[in-house]
């Protein structure tokens, strides 16, 4: 009985098996692999595709798909930079989320065009893939600064570059953890209280050990001193931004109405409408929250790159949908949780990452993470059928 | 002509809402919803046409017809699924505008259709409060949800379900039809509409969802049920109604029928023995 319950989590092991053993290849062609530096970098390096596959997630799971969302996510990390830039001056907490407003209205205008006018949203956003990195291209060279505009404002640079002190990473690491594993223990008590089935205990108590264990194995990375010339040490706040985005995401997807209509939609949407929801309303949500989450990620991707130039990152969104897909969330729509785009996210920051360590070309970087994209996607759809057909 | 469109409340129609034999809800003479002049085409198609029914209150209404006789879209019309081409619905007496799925299940109307509406990638509790969610705080409560399905299950016998935590994918027929009528049952309906609710239903199943049409009806709650299988329509049924290619073609007290004229009407539209309820339309 409570295999069904492990349904949901138990599908993720393959990919999870898949980024240990991307691990333990690169650590043991190079040692440095597993350094707390090398780590943080990685870490960092896959936050901007954990945050822009999160916002794919949004519309993949309608069944729906954003082909743009590399370009806009960037083109509103552009609007922040030009904001707080001298020029303009806006201080950062007016300008930063006018960053995100901005991909926010985009998907908004995809979400309207695709439920009012019945476009289908892979055109749709093909349009706005190519017409927003013109204007992208427009609004950077139009700075006059020969088609670069460096960070020159502390908070947004720091998005990456900043670290928390040690102490507050500790303390982070330790709250986390523990909200985590008291959520975990309330919702099993809660459930034998009801007298609903539960989860075997051996299954909470692995849980519990497991994310005490990564919280700590975590938390000791970023303490560690991993400058060489200074001391540098602490979480960077790309991390604790990715977390807070992942929280929230996981929230709205499982615990509230909306999160349950947008999954809904993508299982059978005449049934949702015969349910009496009014299904477009919350169609349109899924393209607004994923503005939402692309236009973090947008920002953190200006931070990390220090700047933004007018040579737009062509396959940012192609790494997004990767990473949601490789994580186990489906194309065609009603299959995906928040969590799938971090996992893929990691495994394309590994590859990444590991490639550029053992200073393979980038041509050799394309072409794995195109075969790792197709064997995790054969791997769940043959581990699918399987089930289907027991 | 009496096609025309018109209030049951001034109706004059042969089984118009003054004339009707109230059974527990005898307070009121006006029935729960009524129909008048409804016709819905499909382009070129037309599906059904001048339909005038009442179903009233408190009462199992069998709506019976061959296959392609216009019975779902009848009751898709009803539910809200797409609005009559021509015609009125009343409820209770009142004419309802601008009808959809939401305004069909604001009035207390559930519908089980014949492909079910179920969502293949939810768990039996998310698909039986789809809609109409429990929340704490703002936050779904699932327990709360889990608790209820698991009781509902339990008071309408339906056992062969392991988990209501399973997906609706992984059950079989006869389990996804179960499910399909418990959420209907569950919405505090006024009217439950089960369109062919025991077609792939095993024996037993079926004498459950049988005996859960009576509890229904006994608790005051109006239920219309497409059926193919005569027995069932005679063990259960207060009132026939009969559509033969598109049009309702007989609508009255199940005393008023046997089963060759429940035959002969569904297989040819007319039967010497019942009074047909409609002037033939043109
Ligand atoms: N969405 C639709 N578009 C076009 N034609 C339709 C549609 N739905 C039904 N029809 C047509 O309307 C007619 C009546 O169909 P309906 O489904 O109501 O039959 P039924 O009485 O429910 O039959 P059955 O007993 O086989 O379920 C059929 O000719 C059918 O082809
Ligand atoms: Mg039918």
């Amino acid at each position: 009985m409570y295999k069904s319950l492990r349904q949901g989590d138990s599908g993720m092991v393959p990919v999870v098996v898949g980024l240990l053993l991307l691990v333990t290849y690169f650590q043991i062609r190079n040692a440095a692999f597993l350094s707390s530096g090398n780590l943080v970098n990685l870490f960092v390096q896959a936050t901007i595709f954990i945050l822009l596959g999160m916002a794919e997630i949004w519309v993949l799971l309608l069944g729906e798909i954003d082909l743009s969302i590399g370009i806009t996510s960037v083109l509103g990390g552009a609007v922040a930079v030009i904001l707080v830039d001298p020029q303009f001056h806006w201080s950062w907490f007016l300008a930063l989320p006018a960053g995100i407003l901005v991909v926010t209205l985009i998907g908004a205008l995809y979400g309207m065009i695709v439920v009012r006018l019945n476009v289908p949203s892979f055109i749709v956003t093909l349009a706005g893939f190519l017409a927003f990195q013109g204007v992208l291209i427009y609004i950077v060279d139009s700075q006059g600064t020969g088609g670069t505009i460096p960070v020159h404002e502390k908070v947004l640079y720091n998005l990456v570059y900043g670290n928390l002190t040690p102490l507050w990473t500790w303390i982070l690491a330790i709250e986390g953890v523990a909200i985590m594993c008291y959520r975990i223990i309330k919702r099993d008590i809660n459930r034998r209280a009801s007298g609903l089935v539960t989860e075997p205990l051996t299954y909470v108590v692995v849980k519990v050990v497991l994310l005490v264990a990564v919280g700590l194995i975590l938390a000791k990375i970023f303490d560690a001193n991993r400058g060489t010339f200074i001391v540098l040490r602490g979480m960077p706040f790309a991390i604790p931004i990715d977390i807070g985005v992942l929280v929230a995401g996981t929230f709205i997807l499982t615990r509230t109405k909306a999160g349950r209509y947008i999954n809904a939609i993508g299982g059978n949407s005449e049934a949702v409408r015969r349910a009496g929801v009014r299904v477009n309303r919350y169609r349109l949500l899924a393209f607004v929250l994923t503005g939402v989450t692309g236009g973090i990620g947008g920002l953190l991707y200006v931070s990390q790159l220090n700047g933004v130039n007018d040579g737009p990152p062509s396959t940012l969104t192609l790494y997004a949908i990767a990473a949601a897909v490789i994580g186990g969330t489906s194309l065609f729509g009603g299959r995906g949780k928040m969590i799938h785009a971090v996992v893929g996210g990691l495994i394309i920051a590994t590859i990444y990452n590991g490639m550029a360590l053992l200073s393979m070309s980038a041509s050799t970087q394309y072409v794995v993470t195109g075969i790792v994209l197709l064997a995790a996607v054969t791997v769940d759809s043959v581990a699918r059928r399987n089930s289907a057909t027991k | 002509m009496d096609t025309t469109p018109e209030s049951p409340n001034l109706s004059a129609s042969p089984k118009g809402p003054s004339e009707q034999s109230g059974s527990g809800v005898a307070s009121s003479s006006v029935p729960l919803l009524s129909l008048r002049g409804v016709s819905k085409n499909f382009g070129p198609v037309q599906a059904i046409q001048g339909v005038n029914l009442d179903v009233p209150d408190g009462q199992v209404t069998a709506l019976i017809g061959d296959n392609g006789a216009g019975k779902s879209v009848l009751i898709k019309t009803i539910s809200g699924i797409w609005p009559p081409s021509e015609g009125k619905i009343f409820w209770k007496g009142e004419e309802v505008h601008n009808h959809s799925p939401r305004g069909a299940a604001a009035l207390g109307i559930a519908t089980v259709y014949q492909d079910l509406a179920l969502c293949d990638n939810l768990d039996i509790v998310q698909n039986m409060y789809l809609g109409r969610e429990e929340t704490k705080f703002g936050a779904l409560d699932e327990i709360k949800m889990e608790l209820a399905t698991n009781q509902l299950l339990k008071d309408l016998s339906v056992s062969t379900v392991k988990s209501v935590r399973q997906l609706v994918a992984s059950l079989s027929g006869g389990q996804r039809q179960a499910i399909a009528v418990a959420r209907a049952v569950m919405r505090d309906s006024r009217l439950v509409i089960l369109d062919e609710p025991t077609a792939a239903l095993g024996v037993s199943q079926t004498r459950q969802v049988l005996e859960l049409i009576r509890t229904l009806s006994s608790r005051g709650i109006a239920v219309l049920v497409i059926s193919h299988n005569l027995n069932d329509v005679f063990s259960v049924a207060d009132r026939i109604a009969v559509m033969h290619l598109g049009s309702l073609v007989s609508n009255g007290p199940i005393s008023d029928y046997d089963t060759n004229s429940a035959v002969e009407l569904i297989t040819t539209g007319h039967s010497s023995r019942v009074p047909t309820t409609l002037a033939p339309s043109s």
